[in-house]
């Protein structure tokens, strides 16, 4: 079924960026960008199963969301909101002058990607250390401060809240893991290390994560902080 | 295969390059064991290890059977019971049937089979053996500590709140051996995307690829929702966060619901690499091009995207509702449409085809038989009036049983069988290998038939008294006497495998005469699969069967064993002119 190719470009030892098991950057980068929607899909999948939870649960207890959901501070997911969006435009400047190979340009994006990131965090920490000081954390002690409850029932306020945690809890693991691996392409950048300056693909697969974390915020917050009165 | 070159000079080529450094005596250290990228390698490092998990979890099968063959039990506890039969389970599914042919054999043979050096992504590969062994580890460690006694399906509300054993543990380790098999499957779909050789075109690709792939798509839509819920029951263990808390309006169906999107496809995920090793034995051993090749690589996505439709079958009696119930019963019968359609498609092969009964080949029989009982007491169960009766029995044990072991076991040691050659460059001795392979079937039939009789009779899984119907008891024996005789015809390829690595002879490149791209290169394998990337002219089953029967009268004239290829035999006598 075979006979062997007479000769091929095979660029083994031109190119640093090239990896053994590809024949050319093209192909390299094709198999990069597919990996990486591959990625998304799994990422896609693990969300949406809680999202499914989330649904199911609103529409069997649609009045004790909409009272709990009160006790979130919607300035608080306000401004993370604004925060992440902002960091969604500077990583995609940030491809934008790897495209360009600016290396000064896509450090500074990078930077500032890192910082939105950082207030994410530490805005989402006072957050959470509200709930915890209104005892809304699910567990034995939920709800003893009955007037953080708005008037929703208890148990079914507990099922949001769990959610809550659970939910925006992974997601904040997300923006972590995202952290580290910035930081590592910056470190990369930084270093002028070939892998990234050759060519802007490894900086677009970050991009592509950054921006699916943004997304699932996206939802997240609607869902969580801004629900209509039922 | 490819027509043979007129042009002397590209003979010269095709034929196998002889370099006398291959992947396995690259590099002898340790180091370059465990830090390796190479696909052979890291299939070789499944292969140790889930050797090793599914000798544990045999000697829990074992337990479990030398228990009930008394109708009061006689060796374990009830609680002991359930923490052995949960441990059979876990280990089973998670540690051996999910990575046994993707990870051993598809890790091996994918970027062979369509002309690549290796893997899209080698070190994500390698990534994926440590998650693989990190959650072994946690699942071991888990059972040692105590074990765990919620069985393989982790039920809530028993596993989030009542079970005081090791979930939290095991859970992780299970959530850790996910993440292991999401990553092998982004690396199959990638590689079957990006990577295939010049003139490897979708349909020309062996059909295990188009398994594997089919695979790899099960993989990652399923993989991430199961995950995700035992991760839901991690945080309730840990983090007080109630998600399918009954006491406080969460819904434990719907953890069944979830758990059963991902663990019904993974039956899939399961048996699909089985179709795929099955098609390949079926193709060589008939020396014929397999019947409906757009068919069989077409059913293998038909199943991958119906698998995520019929979960509900597992939840009949579960308070679901009966529209539910009859739209999943519905869908499930439509399962068996591509299903049957493979069945039928192997059989077809074998019609007029020169036939050649050596061990791969009895196994790959052995698996149309078993799959095909498998599937069909399938349609019993899917069946909603049929299947209240039988649900929770040793029915449903024996049906699961038969497409596991039957199906997805029995192709496993098939395609280990016929790529041994390839992946050790040693030849297993063929006459008890033949032999094994009828002890397997036998075996497996003596266990796992007598479980329906008892099953459709009553007897309940998971149980371990009878007490109450002492007259199971003689089925019992049996099922217990046939798994005395399955263990030992595992024993058995353990033993004389292994001594093959040193003692068996050495392999040519295609001791088989097989045809595929695997077949072109040495055996075993040079690091970099090939010395030239192949250029592929036609598809990979082009037997001609007159040529076939005509070489295989040759071969029986010359006295010849007919599985010694043309290129063998050349070479043979080559050597007897010098």
């Amino acid at each position: 079924m075979a006979a062997i190719a007479s000769d091929h470009g095979h660029g083994h030892g031109h190119d640093e960026a090239l990896h053994h098991q590809f024949e050319n950057m093209e192909q390299q980068n094709d198999s990069y960008i597919v990996g990486m929607w591959t990625f998304l899909v799994t990422e896609v999948m693990f969300f949406g199963a809680l999202f499914l939870i989330y649904t199911l649960y609103r529409s069997m207890y649609q009045m004790d969301f909409f009272l709990a959901h009160e006790a979130l501070n919607v300035q608080m997911g306000m401004i993370n909101t604004f925060v992440l969006l902002f960091s969604s435009f500077t990583v995609a400047m940030s491809v934008r002058y790897a495209q360009l190979q600016k290396r000064g340009g896509v450090l500074a994006m990078l930077g500032i990607t890192q910082v939105c990131a950082l207030a994410f965090m530490v805005v989402k920490y006072f957050e959470y250390q509200e709930k915890f000081g209104h005892h809304l954390y699910p567990g034995p002690g939920f709800g003893s401060h009955p007037e953080y409850l708005h008037g929703a029932t208890p148990n079914f306020a507990q099922l949001y809240f769990g959610l809550y945690f659970g939910m925006t809890g992974l997601h904040g693991l997300h923006v972590v893991i995202g952290m580290i691996v910035i930081g590592y392409l910056m470190a990369k950048w930084w270093r002028n290390s070939p892998m990234v300056t050759k060519d802007y693909i490894p900086t677009e697969l970050v991009g592509l994560y950054w921006h699916f974390v943004d997304l699932v915020w996206i939802f997240l917050f609607p869902l969580m902080y801004l629900m209509p009165k039922p | 295969m490819s027509a043979i070159p007129a042009d002397p000079n590209v003979t010269a080529v095709s034929a196998t390059p002889r370099t006398e450094t291959n992947y396995l005596n690259a590099d002898w250290s340790i180091k370059s064991w465990l830090l390796t990228g190479d696909h052979k390698r890291i299939a070789i490092l499944y292969l140790v290890s889930v050797s090793f998990f599914f000798f544990l979890g045999s000697i829990a099968a074992g337990l479990i059977r030398y228990e009930l063959t008394a109708p009061a039990g006689f060796i374990l506890e009830s609680e002991t019971y359930n923490k052995v039969f949960s441990a059979h389970g876990i280990i089973m599914v998670f540690l051996f049937l999910i990575v046994a042919i993707p990870a051993i054999l598809g890790n091996f043979l994918l970027p062979l089979m369509i002309g690549a050096r290796d893997m899209a992504f080698p070190r994500l590969n390698l990534l994926s053996w440590y998650l693989f062994m990190a959650g072994g580890i946690l699942i071991m460690g888990g059972m040692i500590n105590g074990g765990v006694d919620s069985g393989w399906t982790f039920y809530v509300p028993y596993s989030s709140m009542y079970a005081n054993s090791n979930v939290t543990m095991v859970l992780t380790g299970i959530f850790i051996a996910g993440f292991s098999s999401i990553t092998t499957g982004i690396n199959f779909i990638v590689t079957t995307h990006k990577m295939r050789a010049p003139g490897m075109t979708w349909f020309r690709l062996p059909l295990m690829v188009w398994a594997l792939y089919a695979t790899g798509v099960v993989i990652i839509l399923g993989t991430p929702v199961v995950a995700v819920t035992l991760l839901c029951i991690i945080f309730e263990r840990v983090f007080h966060l109630p998600i399918f808390s009954a006491e406080l309006g969460g819904d434990p169906v719907l953890f069944q619901h979830l758990f059963w999107f991902y663990s019904h496809p993974a039956v899939y995920i399961m048996i699909l690499p089985a179709f795929g090793v099955q098609s390949e034995l079926i193709a060589n051993f008939a020396r014929k091009r397999v019947f409906g090749y757009h068919l069989i690589a077409f059913s293998s996505l038909a199943i991958a995207g119906l698998g995520f439709l019929v979960w509900g079958h597992h939840m009949f009696i579960s308070s679901e509702s009966m529209y539910q119930g009859v739209v999943f019963s519905l869908i499930s019968f439509l399962v068996a449409i591509p299903s049957a359609i493979k069945v039928f498609n192997w059989t077809a092969t074998l019609y007029k085809g020169n036939i050649r009964l050596q061990t791969p080949m009895i196994y790959a029989l052995g698996f149309i038989g078993l799959f095909t009982i498998g599937g069909l007491t399938g349609l019993f169960l899917g069946c909603l009036g049929t299947d209240v009766h039988l649900t929770n029995t040793y029915f449903i044990v024996a049906h699961f049983h038969y497409v596991m072991v039957g199906g997805a076991v029995t192709a496993f040691l098939g395609g280990l069988h016929y790529w041994w050659p390839k992946m050790t460059g040693r030849l297993y001795p063929e006459s008890i290998a033949k032999w094994n392979a009828v002890l397997v079937f036998i075996g497996f039939n003596l266990t796992f038939f007598p479980q329906f009789i008892v099953g459709f009779m009553g007897m309940p899984r998971r149980y371990h008294y009878y007490y109450f119907a002492p007259e199971f008891q003689p089925y019992h024996i049996m099922s217990t006497l046939g798994s005395t005789v399955l263990a030992l015809s595992f024993i058995i390829p353990g033993l004389y495998l292994t001594r093959s690595l040193s003692k068996g002879a050495k392999a040519s490149a295609n001791p088989w005469g097989a045809h595929g791209l695997e077949w072109e290169t040495s055996s075993p394998p040079p690091t970099s699969n090939f010395d030239q990337i192949p250029v592929v002219l036609d598809e990979v089953y082009d037997f001609d069967p007159v040529t076939e029967h005509e070489q295989d009268k040759a071969a029986q004239a010359l006295e010849v064993p007919s599985y010694l290829s043309n290129e063998a035999k050349s070479a043979e006598s080559e050597k007897e002119k010098r």
